[in-house]
């Protein structure tokens, strides 16, 4: 009920803000903004990762030139331009994700940039972005290093970082089952792997001090055959077993357990899982813990915003919207927000500063959920998150999610200019759930 | 003065002039493109030897992580400490691997090269203190103590990168057509009567995977530089791939070819990214397979052809 009102009362303010851009509109109706959108459309994090985003940014970028997108995003364009997108692959080495940032913002005049699903890529882009001062919003990447490395002027991040996908995880596994005595964990060998670990491990450790840690299973990426490891997690006896795994590994691995029966010994936990969760329908077992990073998917909340993009993106793909649709829209309805919040206040374009300005701790309604930019000096997002079980419902054939527990942003997220693992170690301090 | 040496000087104060005038994409484009050709410029020292290393990302990586590692302890970002340091340990390196390595032949060689660049590469993937796989960055450049703005400096670096890549192509150009160079040749051809001859086949080889991993690791602290950032990538065998791909692009036949190899390389990917942002890696495949099809001896056969065939 509370949200209710408040939604309401958000969107006679967003009504204001459209009005005021409205008034400016006829001035800047051929005015384009030219929007880069770097994702993996090529290599083995496109097919769970990328194309679903750049799915995403396709359908909103339609929407928004054509004004189709529910209140409060029902002004066309952003900051009163129409969007033209340009889409960049994210594949290569780094140095080819950095010189294709520059060809991008340098070259091909993009007048902001939305995208990188690697942390990897967001750390190496994050100072050149500065140097160009160019708009640049993450939407995937999860490391919390980007802005508690340094304080940041032109980056933004509209999803939450990796750290709450662990400490939502721990505290999902420690409502659910009280009487968890040990737990073990499978994750990939590189930064993303070993990070969940980190987060879900140091959680657990606050939560439920003492508990026993069985066995951490270091598979390298795109391993794909994991028969050692399940023997481990088999012989380790595990009451939970955790996994960050995506794409062909998390689908193997899933697979490979079923056959030996790992799931009925102990309860995975798959941070992760909702981007499998349709294409494994059946061949992920029930009962099996899966998140989407956050409360998208069949987690989010129902909105009228929410069923617009749920709707729309199944009618145009065929396929349903996962948590990367999601984090996708948000970097670009944050976008939207910031340029059309500083488009009102100046009464013409913005300036890209002033775009920058209006985003710091703005917030704004996501399509699963709302999103704050709270922490990181206003330049990094907090959500509420979720977690779910799984059950595949075999009278319509449809992968669900039940006993969905939602946790607020305070209670999954560090507070503003605390560092993401001391705050887990200092047993999360300040958590408000 | 030789046309080869003529034409490196041209290319020279073409780049400094590009220094200048080029538009700043094109400025970070070309310097990585000199880093990378210093990379390949090594592989053709042992190209002409016949051999080919799978693992040269190995120098490459090390030059990067030399310099970065060097330069966050000191927090700086000189340039030229950062050359020193990142050179010096790739170095270092290339003559106590060269021991070992200059044992082998042929598809030994190439594997074992390539087992120690995976070496460093799992080694810096478990390193939480590198930051693993999502690296760290490297410091905003500056030259001996001035810090120029962010842009001026990208193009500090070029003139930087171009005279030490082209300075390091004439020096080689010399060491080719010495006898130490020329012998290269004569055991790809026949080990044996080189031995007979009185030369240290060896020792010959040691020197030539020495020089290489020396210049791998100087275009690895070009690159680390111009892009800011360092990951365990740089040592990937799909790195190493890379530079082989462009040496065999580029052709053996003169010192200038790394450079126009690198190049071409450089500027088919970035339009190829933009045109055919789905399918780029197939325009590259196929500007690649062209190339081998039309000019077996790779880019650089064009030129040699024009002027008919003469020694390098």
């Amino acid at each position: 009920m509370i949200r209710k009102s408040h939604s309401r009362g958000r969107g006679v303010l967003a009504a204001a803000a459209v009005a005021a851009v409205a008034a400016v509109a006829p001035a800047s109706a051929q005015e384009t903004m030219r929007l880069g959108v770097v994702t993996f459309v090529t290599g083995a994090a496109a097919g769970p990762f990328g194309i679903p985003a750049r799915n995403a940014a396709e359908l909103l970028i339609e929407a928004i030139n054509a004004g189709k997108v529910p209140e409060p995003y029902a002004a066309k364009g952003i900051g009163g331009a129409a969007v033209e997108m340009i889409l960049v692959d994210e594949a290569g080495t780094t140095t080819q994700v950095v010189q294709e940032y520059r060809n991008l913002v340098e070259r091909r005049n993009a007048d902001a940039v939305v995208g990188y699903i690697s942390s990897g890529s967001c750390l190496a882009v994050t100072p050149v972005a500065e140097e160009l001062k160019k708009l640049t919003v993450f939407f995937d990447c999860g490391t919390p290093r980007v802005f508690e490395e340094a304080a940041r002027s032109y980056v933004f991040r509209t999803a939450s970082h990796a750290t709450m996908d662990g400490v939502g995880a721990a505290r999902y596994v420690v409502e659910k089952l009280p009487d968890v005595k040990s737990y073990g964990g499978i994750n990939q060998n590189y930064a993303w792997g070993q990070d969940s670990w980190r987060d879900f491990n140091l959680a657990m450790q606050a939560l439920k001090p003492g508990i026993k840690v069985t066995t951490e299973q270091f598979p390298k990426l795109f391993q794909g055959q994991f028969s050692a490891e399940i023997s481990a997690l088999l012989l380790s006896g595990s009451d939970v077993v955790h996994s960050s795994f995506w794409n062909g590994d998390l689908e193997s691995f899933v697979v490979q357990q079923s056959a030996r029966a790992l799931h009925t010994k102990s309860r995975l936990v798959l941070t992760a899982g909702e981007t499998a969760m349709f294409r494994l329908g059946a061949k992920m077992p029930d009962g099996v813990v899966i998140g989407a990073r956050g409360p998208f998917g069949v987690l989010a909340r129902k909105t009228p915003l929410n069923d617009w993009f749920r709707q729309a993106y199944h009618d145009r793909f065929n396929v349903p919207a996962t948590y990367p649709s999601y984090h996708m829209a948000h970097a670009i309805l944050g976008l939207k927000a910031a340029a059309d919040k500083a488009a009102a206040a100046a009464g013409k374009r913005p300036t890209t500063e002033q775009i920058a300005k209006a985003f710091e701790y703005l917030e704004f309604e996501g399509v699963g959920t709302k999103v704050r930019m709270a922490i990181g000096k206003g330049h990094q997002a907090i959500t509420e998150t979720a977690y779910g079980t799984y059950k595949f419902d075999k009278s319509t054939g449809e992968p669900t999610l039940v006993d969905i527990t939602h946790y607020p942003a305070e209670c999954v997220n560090p507070p503003d200019g605390v560092d993401s693992v001391e705050w887990i170690k200092s047993g999360m301090k300040g958590a408000k759930c | 003065m030789d046309r080869t040496i003529l034409g490196l000087l041209a290319i020279l104060a073409a780049f400094l002039a590009g220094s200048l005038l080029l538009p700043s994409w094109a400025v970070s484009l070309a310097t990585v493109a000199l880093a990378k050709a210093l990379v390949i410029l090594g592989l053709l020292v042992l190209l002409r030897a016949g051999l080919v290393p799978f693992g040269q990302a190995l120098f490459f990586a090390l030059g990067a992580y030399g310099a970065g590692m060097a330069l966050r302890e000191a927090g700086s970002g000189d340039v030229v400490a950062g050359l020193f340091a990142g050179t010096a340990a790739a170095a270092s390196a290339a003559v106590l691997l060269g021991f070992l390595m200059a044992r082998y032949r042929e598809i030994f060689f190439a594997m074992l090269s390539l087992a120690f660049s995976m070496l460093l590469y799992g080694l810096l993937v478990k390193n939480a203190a590198l930051g693993g796989t999502d690296g760290f960055n490297v410091p905003a450049p500056t030259f001996l103590g001035w810090a120029p703005s962010p842009a001026t400096a990208r193009r500090v670096l070029l003139a930087v990168a171009a005279a030490l890549a082209i300075g390091c192509h004439a020096a080689i150009h010399v060491y080719l057509r010495s006898t130490m160079g020329r012998l290269a040749t004569a055991i790809r051809d026949n080990e044996i009567r080189v031995e007979y001859l009185g030369a240290s086949v060896q020792r010959a080889i040691h020197v030539k995977f020495a020089i290489a991993g020396t210049l791998a690791g100087m275009g690895g602290v070009l690159t680390a530089f111009s892009a800011g950032h360092i990951d365990p990538g740089m040592s990937y065998w799909t790195a190493s791939g890379e530079f082989v791909f462009v040496t065999v692009m580029g052709g053996a036949g003169s010192v200038l070819a790394p450079i126009a190899g690198s190049f071409l390389f450089e500027i088919v990917r970035t339009y190829a990214v933009e045109y055919a942002p789905q399918a780029w890696q197939a325009v590259v495949g196929a500007v690649l397979l062209v190339i081998i099809l039309v000019l077996p001896g790779g880019l650089w056969s064009l030129f040699q052809r024009r002027r008919g065939t003469q020694p390098p």
